[in-house]
């Protein structure tokens, strides 16, 4: 059933389809497995990082240190697999409970200092990178065979797309991101806090918890993205990733997302990475168009998904005033 | 009620006190099961701080609570709610984003495996909700339904997770007519049902709709509590504005009243008011009656432009002007003293100074700054002139007190030279000393020719110095007093809706 | 008695960030005891102290523009972005053969419309600063890149590399354009009405709009300014380098103006400010960077103790501690007759 709070979805994805179908138009070899596989590797890291996000951005928050937490977490691992023996697996149970308190640190530290979360997670931006670099300032290699062994993990279509393990990472991590939001009392409470922390304190919702909840959860998917960037580059590099929050929270906002919180769909946010990644393939696809097309596209989509969230706002509350009659700031 | 049944809720001797103020004062208050008991009184009388003593909000300094015989001691609003006390407030507190569903069961969701099952949770919404006579869909977005379906949402929340006492504190206050209907339906289910509800509003009419009992709050204190079926409206109004209403002879001024300076006609906002007409003389005070809720502040509002009017003109001086915002009222050289002091008069972070002659500053424009000197001037007279008491006009305004503050805003659009000053409320929440003063100055400005358009719930300050009376009830003119027709009691008539008719045929 | 010298108040309120730079400064005389040398060759000063004046030079352009912008209780997330744009005109417009004069006119004008075009959405379709500036912010390095067409566009106008690289009377002309124009704005604001009328915004926009203040033009221009400020900003970083390079540009820098001028003491939730202590707050950072950087330390070490600088920053900021500092000096005895009776409204 189709209902009023799923246009902005319904939206995406219509931008989605056309997107595709556009492509399909102009490069028709646009339209395989090949690509399509391509698409989810490509942009396995940046998604399963978005699914953290959505959750920050529903609750009306906002996260700026996830692209120094996915570089900090490969240098860390590169670091400690080529100065200790562990097995990768530990490294990444290890620096996954890193991230995880990082990130529940910078939410404890927003509820009860009630500062504003950009000021908060601005500081965890510097502090993730800062570590990174003093751990390494240099490019350092993996190099271990289990690395390889995750990485040789594919599932070839019939028709020659190489879909590997971490693109499916990132969809069991939509898939657990979706239940999380839509089917549990904490994605409830998520929900409830981006509809205005006063109601939800007022109707129960345990607010320091759900706080520290979302970031840790959006530290410790930095993590795993981290894990998964590592795995995709077989490298840890403390200049990588730099500016990939803008990227995720994009994703978000072009999935559907109200950026002041409370409306959205972490399903949204699937199709907002498939959408920027699309843009990205047609514009290799071309090869007369120059990269930096992608950003000023991406800006632009993010404007109009803006510019769409204001005005569906702007009707509901409308529709609000005429009956309250109450006056409202213009 | 009868003495015989034993009060679901029993409050004796509850105090509270906030520095320098004591808000309650050995309140009493019993609820019966099965009855609907109005909580009256003017703002500052106490009711909001009973109600947060009830539930939990407030600790309360004194006295005691039982609930069913047990003494309880809630010390959130979670906790009372546990133990049976739900309330609903006038703005709905629930979450717009959110389903009906959602609503309805946040905190308490179906849940198997931690999976919250959504087909449950909405079958058990519409059962719920179709037992409050709503047949809506509990998985649309709360946001999508009226106010006042979202209103009975709300009360549909809190019986269902508490079901012994229900709190509706002024639920009605942005519903229209047929709204209001529906909810009394509902609250008249309940009341069948046997909860105990609360129910506080500023509107007379609807008190005596529903209600089976009264109890009025004044100054903190319980003036009384009437079986509302033995009381007329009148005697309510009396009780809630307290003082002996026995009309003292003022000494009316009459005469003096100047040319026409501004005719307001027909203006209106849907929803906010009805179509209002008033005719404003140099030289006059007219003064804005009614309850909370009657429009006072919405009429204030309108005609300086804080909110856009739908309908209706305003001519000065026989021109018609046109006033979209405050800016263009402040160009055409009117003035408002807002109710709300804290949140649309002061700017608390800024000195008293500044605060000052901000609204000459920006009428001025930033090009031209007023010389520091001149600011002191300013500043430095209004100061000795209003007897504003403050260490320096270097300190942030919030620090004043409220007749203070009140007085330095006064002072703001005095400085401005104003031609119609509008004031909204202008004793609230200051002591005595500051009150009489202000009604002085009311006077010597009206001498001075100014017209003043005053709105206040005192009725003895509007009969002291207003020139005319105008009385509002629900969002509606009703009618105008002049010259001895002016006393507390004909007002407070007129406020009731008794001999009505006499009063302007008179 | 009611009349205050302003002159103290200035000093009192920029105190503390004084005593951090005076920290900061002295760390780098233990580090390097000639930090304040200042050597005077082929008619141009050199030394440390110089360094960082000069190297401080866009931060303190960015906090200028962006403490009148958190002043208004927003944020322009764009200036980096937009110090990128800017520097791709200059370079192209001299590319061109156009002269630098018009090339730095060319550049300002586009700052400026960057910022009109923040403050549209800010002020007159309302949209949250951190949302609005955010778009630029992801969008302008594009279109950087679209003027630059990709490369790093060098140019060799000797009368544009003057702006970043050249002396003014031996001093770095940098220095000079962020000091005109901090003590420029410092004027237009103070000795206008506009600083109070945007203190007034910051504050209590409602209750400004009810005194009359046209609060929609003033932001729009504060955001106006503060592209202004970038664009400057950005022709200096392209005239240091003889290029303009649209990838690195302002990277980060609207975090680091942003720091200084929170630095600065002024609050994020908006209200009084001073430009004067953002500027002295840019120092700070770059002081800092320079101590690092002549203590040997790695550089890794700069985003760490900025990290812990907002930290701090923070704790001292956040409202339950200055709750908790003002009934503190609350219970200290004081006498003024006005405030003897703080009326508690909550009686309703």
């Amino acid at each position: 059933m189709i209902r009023s709070t799923h246009l902005p979805l319904i939206i995406t994805l219509a931008t989605f389809v056309l997107a595709f179908a556009l492509c399909g138009y102009a490069y028709p070899s646009m339209l395989s497995t090949r690509v399509v596989a391509n698409l989810l590797t490509d942009n396995a890291f940046l998604g399963i990082a978005a699914v953290g996000m959505t959750f920050v951005i529903l609750s009306g928050g906002i996260d700026l240190s996830i692209g120094s937490v996915i570089a900090f977490t490969g240098v860390f691992l590169a670091v400690i697999l080529r100065e200790t023996s562990i097995h990768p697996l530990m490294a990444f149970a290890l620096v996954l409970v890193i991230t995880t308190a990082f990130g529940g640190a910078m939410g404890a530290l927003i509820h009860y200092l009630e500062m504003p979360p950009f000021i908060v997670t601005l500081a965890g931006m510097f502090l993730a990178r800062g570590a990174a670099y003093v751990l390494s300032t240099e490019s350092v290699p993996i190099t271990h065979e289990f690395y390889d062994v995750l990485q040789d993990l594919y599932w070839k279509a019939p028709s020659g797309g190489r879909f590997r393990l971490i693109g499916g990472v990132m969809v069991l991590t939509f898939l657990v991101g979706i239940i999380v939001a839509h089917r549990t009392r904490f994605g409830q409470n998520v929900y409830a806090l981006g509809g205005g922390q006063q109601a939800a304190r007022l109707m129960g919702v345990p607010l320091a918890s759900t706080t520290i909840g979302i970031y840790a959860i959006s530290g410790g998917l930095a993590g795993l993205s981290g894990i998964v960037f590592s795995l995709y580059t077989s490298a840890g590099y403390s200049l990588a990733t730099v500016g990939v929050e803008l990227d995720a929270i994009a994703a978000v906002v072009i999935g559907g997302t109200l950026l002041t919180g409370g409306y959205g769909f972490v399903a949204g946010t699937f199709f907002g990475i498939l959408i920027m990644g699309l843009i990205q393939t047609y514009i290799v696809f071309d090869g007369t168009l120059s990269s930096w097309w992608t950003k000023i596209v991406i800006g632009g989509l993010l404007f109009a998904f803006i510019l769409l969230q204001k005005g569906l706002t702007w009707a509901t509350q409308a529709r609000q005033r005429t009956v309250t009659g109450s006056a409202a700031p213009s | 009620m009868t003495d015989d049944i034993r009060p679901v809720l029993h409050a004796q001797g509850i105090s509270k006190f906030f520095p320098g103020t004591i808000a309650l004062d050995d309140v009493e208050l019993r609820l019966y099961p099965g009855e609907v008991h109005a909580l009256l009184g003017e703002n500052g009388a106490g009711k909001s701080t009973l109600i947060k003593c009830l539930t939990g909000a407030y600790q309360r300094d004194g006295g005691t609570i039982t609930l069913d015989g047990q003494e309880v001691n809630p010390q959130s609003t979670a906790a009372s709610q546990k133990l049976g006390i739900g309330t609903v407030y006038q703005e709905v507190n629930l979450l717009p984003n959110l389903t009906v569903a959602e609503n309805l069961f946040l905190g308490r969701q179906p849940v198997r495996y931690g999976i919250v099952s959504r087909r449950k949770m909405n079958a058990s919404a519409r059962a719920t909700l179709s037992g409050y006579g709503l047949d809506i869909d509990p998985a649309e977005p709360l946001s999508a339904y009226s106010v006042a379906i979202q209103q009975v949402v709300a009360i549909a929340r809190a019986v269902e997770m508490s079901g012994k006492v229900l709190i509706l504190d002024e639920p009605t206050a942005s519903l229209d007519r047929d709204e209001v209907q529906l909810l009394f339906s509902v609250i008249r289910q309940l009341k069948a049902r046997g909860l105990a509800i609360v129910f506080i509003t500023h509107f007379l009419d609807q008190v005596f709709d529903i209600s089976d009992r009264a109890t009025v709050l004044r100054n903190g204190r319980v003036v009384g509590t009437r079986l509302l079926q033995d009381v007329t409206p009148k005697d309510v109004v009396t009780l809630m504005l307290g003082r002996q209403l026995e009309a003292r002879v003022q000494e009316r001024k009459t005469g003096a009243v100047g040319k026409t300076l501004i005719e307001i006609q027909n203006l209106s906002k849907r929803g906010m008011i009805e179509p209002f007409s008033l005719e404003l003389h140099e030289g006059e005070v007219v003064g804005l009656a009614g309850l909370l809720g009657s429009g006072r502040t919405e009429t204030a509002n309108l005609i300086f432009g804080v909110v856009q009017a739908d309908g209706g003109k305003i001519k000065l001086r026989g021109q018609d002007i046109t006033i979209n915002r405050p800016r263009d009222a402040v160009a055409h050289r009117f003035a408002l003293c807002p109710e709300d002091r804290k949140t649309e008069g002061i700017v608390g972070d800024l000195s008293v100074r500044d605060n000052i002659i901000l609204a000459l500053q920006a009428r001025q424009g930033w090009m031209r700054p007023i010389p520091r000197a001149k600011i002191n001037e300013i500043a430095e007279s209004y100061v000795r002139a209003l007897d504003i008491r403050l260490a320096s006009l270097d300190m942030p305004i919030r620090l004043l007190s409220g007749g203070n503050q009140q007085k330095a805003l006064l002072a703001r659009w005095l400085a401005t030279n104003p031609e119609f000053l509008i004031l909204d409320e202008p004793t609230r929440g200051i002591d005595v000393g500051a009150h009489a003063e202000i009604i002085a100055l009311i006077e010597q400005l009206r001498e001075d020719g100014m017209a003043l358009l005053v709105a206040s719930s005192e009725l003895e300050e509007l009969v002291a110095y207003s020139t005319r009376v105008v009385v509002l009830r629900d969002r509606r003119q009703v009618s105008e007093l002049t010259g001895d027709q002016i006393t507390p009691d004909n007002i407070v008539r007129a406020i009731a809706d008794e001999a009505a008719a006499t009063v302007e045929t008179a | 008695m009611l009349m205050p010298g302003p002159k103290s108040s200035v000093l009192s309120r920029i105190t503390p960030q004084l005593i951090i730079l005076g920290v900061a400064l002295l760390l780098n005389v233990i580090v390097l005891p000639d930090f304040f040398h200042i050597d005077f060759r082929n008619g141009r000063m050199f030394g440390n102290l110089i360094d960082v004046l000069n190297r401080g030079a866009p931060v303190a352009l960015l906090a200028i523009g962006m403490t009148l912008v958190i002043a208004t209780r927003g944020i322009d997330l764009s200036v980096g972005a937009v110090m990128a744009i800017s520097g791709a005109v200059a370079a192209s417009m001299v590319v061109d053969g156009h002269g630098w004069g018009t090339a730095l006119l060319a550049a300002l004008a586009t700052g400026g419309l960057c910022g009109m075009w923040n403050g549209v959405l800010v002020a007159v379709l309302r949209i949250q600063p951190i949302v609005a500036t955010l778009v630029l912010m992801v969008a302008g390095r594009g279109i950087a890149q679209l003027i630059t067409e990709g490369k790093i566009l060098t140019f060799m106008n000797e009368g544009l590399i003057h702006l970043g690289a050249g002396t003014i009377a031996g001093v770095p002309t940098p220095i000079l354009i962020w000091i005109v124009l901090g003590v420029l704005m410092m004027l237009a604001v103070r000795r206008t009405a506009l600083g109070m009328l945007i203190e007034s915004i910051g504050i209590n926009e409602r209750s400004s709009r009810l005194a009359g203040i046209n609060s929609r033009v003033l932001l729009i221009c504060v955001y106006l300014v503060s592209g202004f400020c970038a664009a400057l900003a950005g022709v200096i970083v392209a005239a240091d380098i003889k290029g303009a390079d649209a990838n690195n540009a302002g990277l980060w820098l609207e975090l680091d103006a942003i720091l200084a001028v929170v630095i600065g003491g002024n609050s994020l939730l908006g209200g009084r400010f001073s430009i004067l202590a953002s500027l002295i707050g840019a120092l700070i950072i770059q002081s800092v960077n320079s101590v690092i950087l002549l203590s040997g330390l790695p550089p890794e070490f700069n985003l760490v103790i900025k990290a812990l600088l907002i930290l701090a920053i923070l704790v001292i900021q956040s409202p339950r501690i200055s709750y908790l500092l003002y009934m503190l000096r609350a219970t200290e005895p004081r006498q003024d007759p006005g405030q003897s009776k703080p009326k508690e409204e909550a009686a309703q």
